[in-house]
C-alpha cells in the first residue's frame, strides 16, 4: 500500500544521494514524493500543499547537513514539520474550580463517540476522578443500552431518561452536582456537519452544559471529508480538541493531521483498541512516523501482537536475559518470528538495517528455516536443553535424523553458542558486540513501545521500560535516555 | 547461507523479546477495576425514540441527496474540446478526483488518458466516461439459493460503518417485497448491539434471533438458519461484529462464521461489505482481507448523505472487481436505494 518515504527515496535512484548537493530540481522531485505519500496517506489536499510549502522554506533556510544525505535531509525535515503540526501546543486537560468538569463529545455517526466516552471517563477514573457519563444519543436504537453496559464495564455510572437529548444533557449535569461528581462526559448522537437541525441540537446542547471540554471524535480511516467535518464542528461547537479513534487499524492517519492543520486545535486523545484500557493521550511524535510510514517499527511490534503468543515470547525472553536460553526456547522463538511472515517483510520493517542483511533475508528461503527446525527437533529433549553434551556421535545421529550434514548441524550449533554468549551479555547489561544495527534497533524498539505510552504512565514507566528491555538497553538506549524521559512526560505534567 | 538465517533470527529474537517483556509489564498495567454492582447505578429508565419511520414515497435520488457542492470542478467543465490540456486544466482534475478519495493511482490513471488522448468531448464527459469504466462491474444481488436451502445475506466490515443500520434498512426492503426475514443478531461483541437489531427487527417486522453478549457469533448464526428452516423463513440477514482488517485473529473469526452460514440448511448467496463514504484509502485494504477472509460479493456504501464522496469505491472496484450494490442516503428506512454508477460519478464531479 504505502511504502515508507525513504524507500521512495531510494527508488528515485542515484539522482539524489549521489549529489552532495541537494538543487532545486532534486527538492521538486523528492516533494513530489512526499506529496504523494501524504495523499495516500488520507492527508487533505490544501493541508498538503500548505505542508509542502512549510518544508521547502524549511530547507532552504537550512545549511546543508554533511553527514546526511540530500534524501534523509528531506524526509528529516518533513519529519520535523509533521511533528511541529501535530504537536503544536498541546492541551492541558485541567479540572474547573467549581466542579465538576463537563466535556462534550461530538462526531459523525460511527466515529466511535460511544466507546469513546466510556474509555475516557475510564481514564478519568484512572486519574483518581469520580466521572459521570450521560448518554444524551437519543438517535440510534440501543446506543443508551451501549454507554450503559460500557459505564458498567469501567464502573462509572450513567444517566439516562426518555426526554430530549437537551434535556437529558441539562438533567445529567444537574444530577451529577447532586452526586457531587467531578467530571461529567456527555455522549451525543453521530450527526452530519450539514444537517442545520441536528447540529443545531448539539449546539443546544452545549449551551445548556457550557463544557469545559469539546472534543471532536473522528475516525483514524476518515478520508479527504474529515477537515470539512472538523470544520463545520468547530464553527458549531468551538472545539478544545480532538480524539481520534480506531488508530489500530492500519490506516496511515492522515485524517488525524489534516484536521489538526485546519481547525489549528490539538488531538488530545487516541483510542488503539477494542479494550477499554486502549485509550491515552496522544503522541504526536508516533503518528509523524506512522504518517510517513518511518515508525514501522511500531508497524512491527504491532504485527507481532497480533501473530505472537506473547506468553511464549515472555517466557523465553526471560531464560534469554538469565542466560539459560535453549534450543528449544530458540525453536519457539524462530516459530513465533515465522507465523509473523516472511523474514524479507519483517526485515523491512526494521531501522537500521542494511542493505545487506535485508537481502540476505530475503533470500532465505522457507526450506533453509525449515532444515534448521529439522535439525533442532532431530536432537533429544536433553541435548536441546544442554548442547555442550552433543559429540561428534550425536552430531553424526543428528544429521541423519533431520536429512542434512555434520557440517550443518556444526554451524548452527556455533552459531547458537554465539548468540547465547551474546544474550548473557545483554542480560548482564555488558555492552556485548551486537551485529549490524542491532543494539540500534532494539533501542528503536524500546522507544517506540515507550511513546506509544502504553506503559504506565511517567518516569516510572521509563524506569521499567528500561530495565524491561534489558537487551535494549545495551545499544543506543543509554545514550537517548534524557531525550526519552522528555518524551514519556506523564499527563500530569504536561 | 545459514549463517544469514542466523543472523536475521538473532536479531528477530532480540527485538520480540523486548517485546515480550514489554506486553507482559503491559498486560500487568492494564487491570481496571472491577465493575461495582449494578445496583450502584442510578435507576434509570431506558426508552429510545423508537417511532416507526414514516415510509417517504419517493426514493431518494443521489444527486439530490448528496452535500453541497464545491464547485471546482466547473472551471473545466466548460471547456468543451481540446486536444491537449493545460498543466493548470490537470491540475483542477486533479484535485476533484483526489478531494473525493478516489486515490493517487486511480487520478494519475486518468489524467494520463487526458494527457495522451486529450478531451475531444470536453473535460466533463472525457472524466465520466474514464470514471463510468472503472464501473463497469455486474451488480445483480441474489435472493435465492438452491431448493431446499435458505438464502443468507452476510454482512461484514470494521466498526462503525453502519452495518446493523444496514441490516435494518435491507430487511425493510426484503419485507416489502414480500419475503419473509430472520435477523441474525452476529455482533455479540459490542455492547448493546443486538438490542440494536432487535429494535430494527421491531420495526420491521422481522424475526430475529440473538444470544447473550460474547457468546460464539457463529452459533447465533447457526440457530438463525435454525429458526429460518423451520418456519420456512425467505431470508436470513447475518450481522457480525465490526472488526479492523489487519487482525488475522479476527478475520479468521469471521471466515468461521461464514463458513457456518454456509452449512446446511443455509447458503451464502451475498457477503456485503458495509463501507463508510468516509473512509479514505485505508478501504482499499479492508476490502482486500474481507475479500480474502469472507469472500466478499458485494460494497454497501453507507453515509453518502454527508460530505464525503465515497470516491474509494472507483479504486476497489477497478483493483479488487467487488461491485458496489447499494448506497445509503439517510436514516430513514428507505435511505438504501440501488447503487447507480451514472449519478455516483455525477455527484462525485459535483464536487
Amino acid at each position: 500500500m504505502f511504502d515508507a518515504l525513504s524507500e521512495r527515496f531510494e527508488r528515485l535512484g542515484a539522482s539524489l544521494r549521489s549529489k552532495g548537493r541537494l538543487s532545486d530540481a532534486d527538492l521538486e522531485v523528492a516533494l513530489a514524493e512526499v506529496r504523494a505519500a501524504l495523499l495516500e496517506a488520507d492527508v487533505e489536499l490544501g493541508v498538503v500543499r500548505a505542508f509542502l510549502d512549510a518544508v521547502r522554506e524549511r530547507l532552504s533556510g537550512e545549511a546543508l547537513s554533511q553527514s546526511l544525505s540530500p534524501g534523509q535531509q528531506v524526509i528529516k525535515a518533513v519529519h520535523e514539520q509533521l511533528i511541529e503540526v501535530l504537536g503544536g501546543a498541546p492541551l492541558k486537560v485541567t479540572y474547573a474550580p467549581r466542579p465538576p468538569t463537563v466535556v462534550l463529545l461530538a462526531g459523525l455517526q460511527g466515529a466511535g463517540k460511544t466507546t469513546a466516552a466510556a474509555k475516557l471517563a475510564a481514564w478519568f477514573k484512572q486519574q483518581g476522578r469520580q466521572p459521570y457519563l450521560v448518554a444524551a444519543d437519543l438517535q440510534r436504537p440501543a446506543a443508551v443500552e451501549q454507554l450503559r453496559v460500557l459505564g458498567a464495564q469501567v464502573g462509572v455510572d450513567v444517566f439516562s431518561e426518555s426526554s430530549s437529548p437537551v434535556e437529558v444533557a441539562r438533567h445529567g449535569l444537574a444530577e451529577a452536582v447532586r452526586l457531587g461528581r467531578d467530571v461529567v462526559i456527555v455522549d451525543t448522537a453521530g450527526r452530519l456537519s450539514i444537517d442545520e437541525a441536528l447540529m443545531a441540537e448539539v449546539r443546544a446542547i452545549s449551551d445548556v452544559t457550557s463544557p469545559h471540554y469539546t472534543f471532536l471524535v473522528i475516525d483514524a480511516v476518515t478520508g479527504q471529508d474529515a477537515v470539512f467535518t472538523a470544520r463545520a464542528f468547530h464553527e458549531t461547537l468551538e472545539l478544545s480538541g480532538i480524539i481520534v479513534t480506531k488508530l489500530d487499524y492500519d490506516a496511515r492517519g492522515g485524517a488525524v493531521l489534516s484536521t489538526r492543520g485546519v481547525v489549528g486545535r490539538p488531538i488530545v486523545f487516541a483510542s488503539t483498541g477494542e479494550k477499554m484500557g486502549d485509550f491515552d493521550l496522544f503522541h504526536p511524535d508516533r503518528m509523524a512516523s506512522r504518517i510517513l510510514g518511518m515508525g514501522d517499527v511500531l508497524s512491527l511490534i504491532e504485527q507481532a501482537e497480533r501473530t505472537m503468543d506473547s506468553d511464549v515470547v515472555a517466557a523465553s525472553a526471560d531464560r534469554m536475559m538469565s542466560g539459560t536460553f535453549t534450543l528449544d526456547d530458540f525453536l519457539a522463538q524462530l516459530n513465533q518470528v515465522r507465523k509473523m511472515g516472511s523474514l524479507g517483510g519483517i526485515m523491512k520493517l526494521m531501522p537500521g538495517v542494511t542493505k545487506e542483511m535485508r537481502n540476505a533475508a530475503n533470500n532465505v528461503d522457507e526450506g533453509e528455516l525449515n532444515k534448521v527446525e529439522a535439525i533442532i527437533r532431530s536432537m533429544t529433549p536433553k541435548e536441546r536443553a544442554n548442547p555442550t553434551i552433543i559429540d561428534g556421535s550425536r552430531r553424526t545421529r543428528i544429521a541423519r535424523g533431520s536429512g542434512t550434514t555434520v557440517a550443518g548441524v556444526n554451524q548452527l550449533m556455533k552459531q547458537f553458542g554465539e548468540m547465547r554468549k551474546m544474550m548473557r551479555q545483554m542480560g548482564s547489561g555488558a555492552s556485548p558486540t551486537l551485529p549490524g544495527g542491532m543494539g540500534r534497533m532494539a533501542g528503536l524498539a524500546a522507544r517506540a513501545s515507550a511513546q506509544r505510552g502504553d506503559l504506565p504512565a511517567g518516569f516510572e514507566a521509563l524506569g521499567a521500560g528500561m530495565s524491561a528491555g534489558a537487551p535494549v538497553r545495551s545499544g543506543g538506549g543509554s545514550k537517548n535516555k534524557k531525550k526519552k524521559g522528555g518524551r514519556v512526560t506523564p499527563p500530569k505534567q504536561r | 547461507m545459514i549463517t544469514a538465517i542466523i543472523v536475521a533470527a538473532i536479531v528477530l529474537v532480540a527485538v520480540l523479546a523486548a517485546l515480550g517483556v514489554v506486553a507482559r509489564r503491559r498486560r500487568a498495567s492494564r487491570s481496571i477495576a472491577p465493575a461495582p454492582p449494578r445496583a450502584a447505578m442510578p435507576d434509570v429508565l431506558v426508552t429510545e425514540v423508537a417511532e416507526r419511520p414514516v415510509l417517504v414515497d419517493e426514493t431518494p435520488v443521489l444527486t439530490q441527496r448528496l452535500g453541497s457542492s464545491r464547485g471546482v470542478f466547473d472551471r473545466v467543465r466548460s471547456i468543451s474540446s481540446v486536444g491537449v490540456l493545460s498543466a493548470e486544466q490537470l491540475e483542477v482534475v486533479e484535485e476533484v478526483l483526489l478531494r473525493s478519495d478516489v486515490g493517487v493511482a486511480t487520478t494519475n490513471l486518468i489524467l494520463d488518458d487526458l494527457r495522451t488522448n486529450g478531451a475531444p468531448d470536453g473535460v466533463a464527459t472525457a472524466v465520466r466516461t474514464d470514471l463510468l469504466d472503472s464501473l463497469g462491474l455486474e451488480r445483480s444481488v441474489t435472493t435465492t439459493a438452491a431448493p431446499g436451502r435458505v438464502p443468507v445475506w452476510l454482512f461484514v466490515g470494521v466498526n462503525g460503518v453502519g452495518k446493523t443500520t444496514t441490516i435494518g434498512k435491507l430487511a425493510q426492503r426484503h419485507v416489502d417485497e414480500g419475503r419473509s426475514v430472520v435477523l441474525a443478531a452476529g455482533d455479540t461483541f459490542r455492547a448493546a448491539a443486538a438490542d440494536q437489531l432487535e429494535e430494527w427487527a421491531r420495526r420491521t417486522g422481522a424475526d430475529i434471533v440473538r444470544a447473550a453478549e460474547g457468546a460464539d457469533p457463529g452459533s447465533v448464526v447457526h440457530d438463525a438458519l435454525g429458526r429460518a428452516a423451520a418456519r420456512g423463513a425467505d431470508i436470513v440477514l447475518a450481522d457480525t461484529a465490526g472488526r479492523r482488517a489487519n487482525s488475522t485473529n479476527l478475520l479468521d473469526e469471521l471466515a468461521k462464521v461464514r463458513r457456518v452460514a454456509d452449512r446446511e440448511p443455509g447458503q451464502v448467496v451475498e457477503t456485503f461489505m458495509v463501507l463508510d463514504a468516509t473512509t479514505g484509502q485505508n478501504a482499499l485494504s479492508q476490502a482486500r482481507e474481507f475479500l480474502a477472509a469472507a469472500d466478499v460479493t458485494g460494497i454497501v456504501l453507507t453515509k453518502l448523505d454527508g460530505t464525503a464522496r465515497g470516491g474509494i469505491v472507483v479504486a476497489i472496484e477497478r483493483e479488487l472487481d467487488i461491485p458496489v450494490k447499494f448506497v445509503g442516503v439517510g436514516e430513514g428506512v428507505a435511505d438504501l436505494i440501488v447503487f447507480d454508477p451514472e449519478a455516483f460519478v455525477d455527484s462525485l464531479l459535483d464536487a
